[in-house]
């Protein structure tokens, strides 16, 4: 069993005076995520990422298709028990404390009246607001309320937790902590479904990414071998043309400018290579090793080319 | 912020002064428009129907506003001393419709309504009708029958109207004997003093309105006075069976044993003998309803 | 469901009681009430009268008030603030959001009406300086003002589901308004012939009838309001609030939210 499984979701919005005019906010979405993985959801601004997590939430519905998460269609109440959902720059009952908030969302979520409190005192120093006592929401800074989405999203200890931006307007140590929270859910077998536009998060947590892209699923991939397709390649930089040819064996790319070569070559071959240009008495300027960037990837995927069904 | 701190303090004792010059010349606006000024406004009066509306159901609250209007139109005429009341019966019909068991609304309306100028609007006949429009709709109520009689008898003069309805009142229960004594006085078909003061006794007990208590005790005082003056008037002639002479001073009729002392009047002034026999009271002034009885 | 329900009517109660505009409103009726006693020197002999009628009003009115000013933002604000994607992705069904917040304004309201009834009964001890059973009887009033909440804010609710809170408040209270005179409107519509008819009929019964539930002077002049027009008119309210309520629910049911 797929922990979420979607077919052919797809929302259209009317616009226009008659609400005529049919803008696809997402084209037909075919995904699978499976158990305990860390699924990335990356796409541009307004690629469809929130829409999504809005048609899986139940908060809009499809044009067309399917999804069921944990076996269940997605619009049954019941599965609710077993997901958690932080929304995209989230705002709570700002007359709210932080406990209370999480108190009524732990009623809603069907969390047993005994324990909860603890359980509450115990989620808020998780997520690093222990001492915020009876302060009022509205008085929480956006970093605070970040962490008190995600306290929200697990306070009933669901299986599929999703995420829109989590990271979103955080500073860098906010960012970091988050990060933190989010490996420590996917450390206790959480399956997490995260959207972002910031690669280098993706990279670090995710165990599969999909790329989305004018609402189009455009390419879905596992991150250490979309990573590895573009490692272990070194770029080299000299001063003397002429030694070119006698390395050209080992360049899979190369560029001159006047007196100064700008070589790729893989990174098994660097020493032969550095050993031959020694020879030709090139001078070098510098060596560099390149690591393969998701970016590569998402920039290959978001660039118009025909969609990749995954 | 040394540039807003120092345009505060200017800037609030301007918003005082102008404040203050602005009241003083809205009251010489008010006091150029004159005393008569808010009778323009208030003659445009919605109809009963209207205000049912838009008192969105609050129909005795506005019945108690609108009552409280006529009391107070009422009083600055009265204190006016004005011959004209125009407004009053529309009023005490709006109040009236609006809580039908507003029951001070018909009992001291129809009497604002029932006296002559300048004490009242000089309309007995619509103060009649209210009434009638108060018996209809509280029917328990048999003092409103009194109030009627009251009407009946002393301003529209009409006694069989008063006997009727001095006797639909003793017929309700509860009503008190006194009811079926008066509808047998009006069945004499004439004005005596007697009747009057025991009329406007009862509305000096009944009322609570301070104007309508000052005028029954007006009344009273000169009917009293009227009273008096007849009484005394007989003794007169009396004397003169008697020694063949019109007394010259009270002195005269207490040597005959006609008087105990010196007769004196409500107000506790002596009355007065003038040469041909005839009694007045000192200060007419204090008795403005003297002599509206003829001498029985 | 139970337990969704109570915590979502508790918490509507709990937001509307942190509110402090409710505050004002409440602060002026009791202000309202207090003076009350001087305006009826003015108007002489009737001062209990004038108390009666000013409490009993401002309860009702000032009641009706409040669910209109809370109610339109009931469901608009949480569409608005998004405060709802975090319940939605709970087990919530939509249903039990809007009866939960239907219930919380009903309870704030039906407090609120507790509270000045208190202080109104206070101003009634000091006027008149004792109680009688007379003035027992002036709770039918504020029973039947609870009768007009349960409708007033059922209507409410019905408009903030689709509608923004301004167009809310303007439906909500032309509602009101024509309520109070829903006698007129059955007048007219047994004077009129053919579809008009049929139209002013409808009309008359799907506005609220709040003419029939305003008994404030019949209870100001001890008039007995009969135990079958009490139980009749109870009915009625709660039908008709189920009704509207279930409207809601309807529209709210399968509507995208932004």
């Amino acid at each position: 069993m797929h922990a979420i499984e979607i077919q052919g979701l797809s929302k259209n919005y009317f616009v226009g005076f008659w609400k005529k005019w049919a803008l696809p906010a997402l084209k037909p979405l075919d995904l699978t995520v499976e158990s305990g993985e860390t699924f990335g959801f990356l796409g541009p601004n307004g690629a469809g990422k929130t829409t999504t997590l809005k048609l899986l939430m139940g908060i809009i519905f499809p044009t067309a298709g399917a999804a069921r998460v944990l076996g269940h269609d997605f619009h049954d109440p019941e599965i609710k028990h077993k997901i958690g959902f932080l929304p995209e720059q989230p705002y709570f009952y700002d007359y709210l404390s932080a406990p209370e908030l999480l108190d009524y969302y732990a009623q809603l979520s069907g969390v047993p009246s005994a324990g909860r409190k603890q359980r509450i005192g115990a989620l808020l120093e998780r997520v690093g607001l222990g001492d915020v006592g009876k302060k009022q929401l509205r008085k929480f800074s956006k970093g605070m309320l970040q962490r008190v989405g995600i306290a929200q999203a697990i306070i009933h200890n669901p299986e599929v937790i999703f995420l829109d931006e989590p990271m979103s307007g955080l500073d860098p140590l906010g960012r970091h902590e988050v990060r933190d929270l989010i490996q420590g859910l996917k450390d206790e077998g959480k399956t997490i479904f995260f959207s972002t536009h910031i690669l280098s998060d993706a990279e670090a947590l995710c165990d599969r990414v999909a790329v989305i892209h004018k609402g189009e699923l455009r390419g879905v991939g596992v991150v250490n071998d979309l990573r590895s397709s573009s490692a272990g390649k070194t770029e080299v930089i000299w001063q003397g043309a002429h030694a070119l040819a006698a390395v050209v064996q080992y360049a899979m790319e190369s560029h001159v400018t006047g007196d100064t070569v700008r070589v790729i070559a893989q990174t098994e071959s660097l020493d032969p290579l550095l050993d031959r240009l020694r020879q030709q008495q090139a001078r070098l300027v510098s060596v560099t090793p390149l690591h393969g960037t998701l970016e590569e990837y998402f920039l290959s995927k978001t660039s118009e080319q025909e969609p990749v069904r995954a | 912020m040394k540039a807003t701190r120092t345009i505060i303090t200017p800037a609030a004792l301007l918003l005082a002064a102008l404040f203050t010059a602005s009241v003083f010349s809205l009251q010489k606006v008010e006091a150029l428009r004159g005393k008569e000024a808010t009778l323009e406004e208030v003659l445009y009066l919605p109809s009963a129907k209207t205000l049912k509306r838009l008192s969105l159901g609050y129909t005795g609250l506005l019945a108690d506003i609108y009552w409280t209007r006529a009391v107070q139109y009422f009083g600055s005429k009265h204190g006016q001393h004005s011959t004209r009341y125009d407004l009053l019966d529309p009023l005490l019909e709006i109040t009236t419709d609006l809580d039908p068991h507003l029951i001070v609304a018909y009992q001291d309306g129809s009497l604002f309504l029932s006296q002559p100028p300048p004490w009242g609007a000089g309309q007995p006949d619509k103060a009649a009708a209210l009434l009638e429009k108060g018996i209809r709709n509280n029917p328990e109520y048999w003092r409103m029958y009194f109030t009627l009689g009251f009407v009946h008898y002393l301003d529209r003069h009409d006694f069989k109207a008063a006997q009727k309805a001095f006797e639909d009142g003793a017929n309700v229960p509860g009503a008190l004997p006194f009811m079926r004594v008066m509808a047998a006085k009006m069945a004499e078909n004439a004005e005596d003093i007697g009747t009057a003061i025991t009329l406007w006794q009862g509305v000096f007990e009944t009322t609570k309105d301070k104007m309508v208590r000052d005028t029954a005790v007006k009344h009273l005082d000169s009917l009293r006075a009227d009273a008096g003056i007849a009484e005394l008037e007989r003794r007169i002639k009396l004397y003169q069976e008697k020694t063949g002479t019109l007394p010259e001073t009270w002195a005269d009729m207490v040597r005959v044993g006609l008087l105990r002392g010196i007769p004196l009047d409500p107000s506790g002034a002596p009355f007065e003998l003038t040469p041909d026999g005839a009694v007045q009271v000192r200060d007419p002034g204090k008795f403005p309803f003297l002599g509206q009885f003829e001498k029985k | 469901m139970t337990s969704r329900l109570s915590a979502i009517t508790l918490n509507t109660f709990r937001e509307a009681v942190r509110d402090r505009v409710l505050y004002n409103l409440v602060l002026f009726v009791l202000l309202l009430v207090a003076t009350a006693p001087l305006f009826g020197q003015i108007s002489i002999d009737i001062e209990r009268l004038v108390l009666v009628n000013v409490g009993l009003s401002s309860i009702s009115l000032f009641g009706v008030i409040i669910a209109i000013f809370i109610g339109i933002g009931l469901v608009s604000k949480e569409i608005e603030k998004r405060t709802l994607y975090t319940i939605l992705c709970r087990p919530v069904r939509r249903w039990e959001f809007i009866v939960g917040k239907y219930c919380g304004l009903v309870m704030t309201l039906v407090v609120n009406a507790t509270l000045m009834t208190v202080g109104f009964y206070v101003a009634l001890l000091v006027t008149a300086h004792h109680l009688t059973a007379s003035d027992a009887r002036l709770l039918v009033a504020v029973y039947f003002a609870i009768l007009e909440f349960l409708m007033m804010t059922a209507v409410t609710l019905l408009f903030s589901s689709f509608s923004t809170p301004i167009f809310s408040a303007l439906f909500a209270f032309a509602l009101f308004v024509i309520g109070t005179f829903a006698d007129d409107l059955r007048n007219f519509a047994a004077a009129s012939q053919g579809v008009i008819g049929l139209i002013l009929t409808a009309a008359a019964y799907v506005v609220p009838n709040f003419a029939s539930l305003n008994v404030i002077s019949q209870v100001a002049h001890d008039q007995p309001v009969p135990g079958n027009v009490v139980l009749f008119n109870t009915l009625y309210a709660l039908l008709y609030s189920a009704a509207v309520t279930a409207g809601a629910v309807l529209i709210f049911e399968r509507r995208n939210l932004k």
